[in-house]
């Protein structure tokens, strides 16, 4: 049979031709390529992208390599999943609420450790504190801050005017926001008065933070792992009750989790809203009216006025890649906390700057007169008092705990427990997470 | 016993071999890492395992959450199935009368089968979504009541019910559809010349005579609907409010994989698979019975 002994013989020589192209030498002007896994899609992907192929065209030794793995969920699962098989990124983009499992897992080269073996100066004491303060262990930054930002105060200034309401005088206070509301609903101009994203980040954490009031015991776990929840206290049962007893008069619309709330202020159903300052881009984009920022509301006396805490995401390197490569990662770690770095992602992104002397030029350049919107959480994390209770919070199971504490934060909205009952069963649950994640990090 | 089909001795073997290599690789294989993963406490990144014995099994036995999550698997499995079955047989009866444009209809019909399930999730969250569903807003002007199902559990399980079911609806037609068709005309003349009306008809001779075909399809949409429809809740609800629509599949996904507990995961899954293998052979024990094969 000629016929068939030709087709074998020529499907041998491609086969033949394919393997050598695979296990062809890597020509030698290649530049060593930096893996970087992350979470951000969007407009703010198009960002991470630009910030890789400016480092890129900085220099000339190495080229990172940017991919969007999922949400952020998916980014540090995908991770995992190759760390496991040894296929793990450089650099790989983690949410706040992983730090604890990050830090713990024994897979990660620390960011001041990175930077010490590449003998790359880096001036630790001008990143701003709370941000540095959430990913630090002993004094020393485990990952490289990236995108940090933190809950602000959103209104609708056109229903403000319409409403009666000066459009350029905020509410301050939880009272505020309450006669704000009646006034907004009362005067036909809004059907609910405010709502707000991520609830467990803003009204628990953040609003703890904001209070001075302690998250968790241990100094919100930095100080071990055996830290349990103080949510139930008078605070959270406080100011959870409130909401819930706001909830049936719509001065409060619960409108889901994470960003899921947005559609209730931009479409002018409420009047104010509470989400991350990152979020200033994007309702400049999609409101179509005139809004303003403010601080996040505080109850007053007898609370004491703290900062309020940051979320958001770092860059964690893996370990065990080989030297020459983390010279790479290290050196676009370092590009990324350079002060005209820092100010350019700020401007392009909304994010924080990091550092002290990126905030300093961005004044001195008249950036925030020209955008007061992009000053207002600057000012809400700087000009507070820093206490133990604001610094972050570091807890194992953290993801796990807020989809309980959300979870129960439901339920209380919805009516179908009490605050304090609803509370007592979200720290139950949270201190039987913690104490697993202690458990199997004791070993 | 002479080899009549296959001459050579290996090649029977052969052939069967890829059914059974991916059989092997993606069922079995899986399951019995499930079932070692289930009996260890690991840590996210693997580092740190620690044999526990039974320990996560235990945690979930004596979790309430657990207990509201199998509930709720059976009232979403058990609504998903008699409404996809029983709605499929309907609307097939109606695709096989004598109408004009009969084939259009037919298409149309099963076309939602065709759409993943993720999809379908999004499409159903523009039509209900309390903030921007266009259906609340019509509603609105009918009723007072608040169909707010970000807060309201049962609201939530009824649309990732009525979601689901929707998604499945074109399968099942497609089986009823040529179930119907395959009823000798002769029988249903002989009941009508008997003076049988169309309801009498239809329990008497049809559905008995598709009921092969209506077991069969129960099975599956119970399979399907504890384990397949993970897309529309995690598109929909993502399992709140509280916990409301946290069926065990998507308990079992958040914990293992946004959790990262990974031993707990696998003791969920165990469960699950052994109660989806309990449940199959129980409906094959007892219905089948009542099933009438030609």
């Amino acid at each position: 049979m000629p016929q068939t002994r030709t087709y074998w013989w020529s499907a041998g020589t491609a086969l033949l031709l394919v393997a050598a192209m695979l296990l062809a030498p890597a020509p030698a002007f290649a530049k060593t390529e930096i893996h970087f896994w992350h979470a951000l899609s969007g407009q703010l992907g198009e960002s991470v992208n630009e910030l890789a192929k400016q480092f890129n065209e900085s220099q000339s030794e190495y080229e990172v390599k940017p991919l969007r793995k999922g949400t952020y969920p998916e980014t540090l699962t995908a991770a995992i999943a190759a760390y496991r098989q040894r296929q793990a990124p450089h650099i790989v983009q983690v949410f706040e609420v992983g730090t604890q499992t990050m830090m713990l897992s024994g897979a990660v080269l620390p960011v001041y450790q990175l930077m010490k073996e590449q003998e790359i100066a880096v001036d630790w004491k001008d990143f701003i504190a709370p941000v540095v303060g959430y990913y630090s262990k002993d004094g020393n930054l485990y990952s490289m801050p990236f995108n940090s930002s933190t809950p602000i105060f959103y209104y609708n200034q056109d229903a403000f005017r319409k409403a009666g309401l000066d459009p350029n005088k905020p509410p301050q206070t939880w009272k505020q926001v309450e006669e704000y509301s009646k006034k907004l609903i009362s005067s036909g101009t809004t059907k609910c008065g405010f709502s707000t994203a991520w609830p467990s980040w803003i009204q628990l954490e953040n609003m703890h933070a904001l209070h001075d009031q302690p998250f968790a015991t241990k100094r919100n776990g930095f100080d071990g792992l055996d830290a349990q929840l103080l949510i139930n206290r008078e605070f959270g049962v406080k100011h959870l009750g409130q909401l819930a007893a706001w909830q049936k008069e719509n001065i409060f619309s619960y409108g889901g989790r994470r960003g899921d709330g947005d559609p209730k202020f931009l479409s002018g159903d409420c009047g104010m809203y509470m989400h991350s300052s990152a979020l200033i881009g994007g309702f400049t984009k999609g409101a179509k009216f005139k809004w303003g920022t403010a601080q996040l509301p505080h109850y007053g006396a007898p609370y004491k006025k703290a900062t309020s805490i940051i979320g958001g995401a770092t860059l964690w390197v893996m370990k065990g890649k080989p030297a020459a490569e983390n010279r790479g990662t290290a050196r676009f770690l370092k590009f990324v906390s350079d002060t005209n770095q820092q100010m350019w992602w700020h401007v392009t992104t909304g994010y924080l700057a990091i550092s002290n002397s990126a905030v300093k030029n961005l004044e001195a350049a008249q950036h925030f007169k020209r955008n007061p919107d992009q000053f207002t959480a600057f000012a809400q994390l700087t000009k507070g008092t820093a206490t133990p209770n604001s610094q972050g919070l570091r807890l194992g199971n953290f993801v796990q705990i807020r989809d309980v504490i959300e979870a129960e934060m439901e339920n209380i909205f919805a009516g179908k427990k009490s605050a304090k009952q609803g509370l007592d069963d979200a720290v139950a649950k949270s201190n039987d997470l913690l104490k697993e994640f202690a458990a199997a990090n004791k070993q | 016993m002479q080899r009549t089909v296959f001459k050579s001795r290996w090649l029977p073997y052969a052939l069967v071999v890829p059914q059974v290599a991916v059989t092997v690789v993606f069922f079995f294989w899986p399951a019995l890492k499930s079932l070692q993963l289930s009996l260890y406490r690991v840590s996210p990144f693997g580092d740190k395992s620690t044999f526990v014995g039974l320990e996560n099994f235990r945690k979930l036995v004596t979790d309430p959450d657990y207990y509201a999550s199998v509930l709720s698997s059976f009232v979403f499995a058990g609504g998903v199935t008699v409404l996809a079955v029983l709605g499929a047989l309907v609307l097939a009866g109606l695709a096989t009368q004598k109408i004009r444009g009969l084939a259009v209809y037919r298409t149309l019909l099963l076309w939602p089968y065709g759409i993943a399930p993720a999809v379908a999730g999004i499409i159903f969250l523009f039509i209900f979504h309390p903030a921007y569903g266009i259906l609340p807003y019509f509603l609105s002007f009918v009723t007072a009541y608040d169909f707010n199902w970000l807060l309201k559990g049962w609201v939530a399980m009824t649309l990732v019910i009525v979601a689901t079911a929707w998604t499945h609806l074109g399968y099942n037609i497609a089986f009823y559809i040529a179930g119907l068709l395959a009823i000798p005309t002769s029988v249903m003349e002989a009941a009508d010349v008997d003076g049988a009306g169309p309801i009498r008809r239809f329990v008497a001779i049809v559905f008995p005579l598709v009921s092969p075909i209506t077991f069969y399809l129960v099975v599956l949409n119970m399979v399907f609907a504890f384990f397949e429809s993970f897309g529309v809740i995690d598109a929909v609800t993502k399992g709140g409010p509280g916990q409301a629509t946290e069926i065990m599949v998507y308990k079992l996904y958040k914990d293992g994989f946004i959790g990262l507990n990974l031993g707990s995961s696998g003791a969920q899954s165990v469960i699950l698979m052994a109660m989806v293998i309990g449940l199959t052979v129980l409906q094959f024990r007892f219905a089948e019975k009542k099933v009438t094969y030609r």
